[in-house]
C-alpha cells in the first residue's frame, strides 16, 4: 500500500466497519447516507488515531468464527442455569470470588477472555491483576479475579476457564 | 398462523421471559455481587431472542430488508460486560459488602493491589 492511502485510512478495517454500522443506523442505502458514511469512515479513524491502543496485529479468522459460535452456545446454557439458581431459594446461595491465573497476553485478547467470562456461566470478571497504565507491559504473573454465583469446585471452574476460553483465545492470537 | 409466525411468537415470548427472569434476579438475590449477574446474563439473551423476532418479523412477513436489529444485538453484547466490569470494580473499590456465605472475601481488598496467592 502506497504511503499516502496508509496516512488518509491508517485502519482500513475500522474504516469499513464504520461505514457499514453508519448504513445499518439508518437502513439505507440512498445517496446522502453513502456520503455520510464515507466522511465518518475516514474521519473517525483519523480523529481517534491517537487514543489507539497498540494492535494486536494477528488474528485467525476461523478460529474466531468457532469461538463466537462457541461462547453464543455457552450463553443460552448459562441463562438456562443462572435461572435454575434465582428462582431457587437464596439460603442455597453459594456465591464466592475465584483468582484465575492467566497466561494470555495484550490488551485485546485479555479483554475478550473478561467479556467472555462475564457473559457466560455464574461467572462476572471483577479486575485484572495486578492492575497497570499499559496494558502491553509485562508485569510477569497475572490473575483474573472473578465473581461466582455458585461455587462449589473452585479448581474445577478455573480449569474449565482456562482450557474452554483461554486456550482457545491463545490459538487465536497466537500468544 | 403459519410456521413463522409461530416462531416469532415463541421468540417474542421466550424474550420476555428472559427479561422478566432478569429483573427478578435483580429484585430478588441478596448482595450486590450477586445481583450483578441477573442483568448481564439473562437480559442479554432476552433482548437477543426478542432482537432476532423482530428481525425475522421485518425481513419474512414484511418483506422489507431490516439489519438494523444486528447492531442492537452487537452493542448490546459488548457493552452488557463492561457495565457489569464496571458496576464490580466500583463496588469492590467502595467496600460493598458481600453476602456472609461468600467464599474468599479476602480478594476483594486486593482489588488494585498485587495479589499474593
Amino acid at each position: 500500500m502506497a504511503s499516502w492511502t496508509h496516512k488518509l485510512i491508517p485502519t482500513p478495517a475500522r474504516s469499513v466497519m464504520l461505514f457499514v454500522v453508519w448504513l445499518l443506523l439508518n437502513n439505507s442505502v440512498a445517496p446522502v447516507h453513502l456520503l455520510a458514511a464515507t466522511i465518518l469512515a475516514l474521519a473517525i479513524p483519523l480523529i481517534t488515531a491517537s487514543f489507539r491502543d497498540k494492535q494486536t496485529p494477528f488474528i485467525q479468522w476461523r478460529l474466531a468464527f468457532w469461538y463466537l459460535l462457541k461462547v453464543l452456545g455457552d450463553i443460552v446454557l448459562a441463562n438456562v442455569q443462572v435461572i435454575r439458581i434465582v428462582l431457587g431459594p437464596n439460603r442455597l446461595l453459594r456465591p464466592g470470588f475465584v483468582m484465575v491465573p492467566l497466561e494470555l497476553r495484550g490488551a485485546l485478547p485479555l479483554s475478550i477472555l473478561a467479556c467472555t467470562v462475564s457473559l457466560t456461566p455464574g461467572t462476572v470478571s471483577a479486575e485484572i491483576l495486578p492492575y497497570q497504565h499499559d496494558p502491553d507491559e509485562d508485569v510477569g504473573e497475572r490473575f483474573l479475579l472473578i465473581h461466582v454465583l455458585d461455587l462449589s469446585d473452585e479448581a474445577a471452574l478455573i480449569q474449565e476457564i482456562k482450557q474452554r476460553y483461554e486456550q482457545p483465545l491463545q490459538e487465536m492470537f497466537g500468544c | 398462523m403459519s410456521g413463522i409466525e409461530w416462531l416469532i411468537a415463541v421468540l417474542v415470548l421466550l424474550g420476555a421471559i428472559f427479561v422478566l427472569l432478569g429483573s427478578v434476579a435483580l429484585v430478588k438475590l441478596p448482595d450486590f455481587y450477586t445481583r450483578l449477574h441477573g442483568p448481564t446474563k439473562a437480559t442479554t439473551l432476552g433482548l437477543g431472542s426478542l432482537v432476532l423476532a423482530s428481525m425475522i418479523f421485518f425481513n419474512f412477513v414484511q418483506n422489507e430488508l431490516s439489519l438494523q436489529q444486528l447492531l442492537i444485538a452487537l452493542f448490546l453484547f459488548i457493552t452488557a460486560p463492561v457495565t457489569a466490569y464496571m458496576l464490580i470494580k466500583a463496588g469492590m473499590h467502595q467496600k460493598v459488602a458481600a453476602l456472609e456465605v461468600t467464599k474468599n472475601q479476602h480478594l476483594m481488598q486486593v482489588s488494585g493491589k498485587k495479589p499474593a496467592p
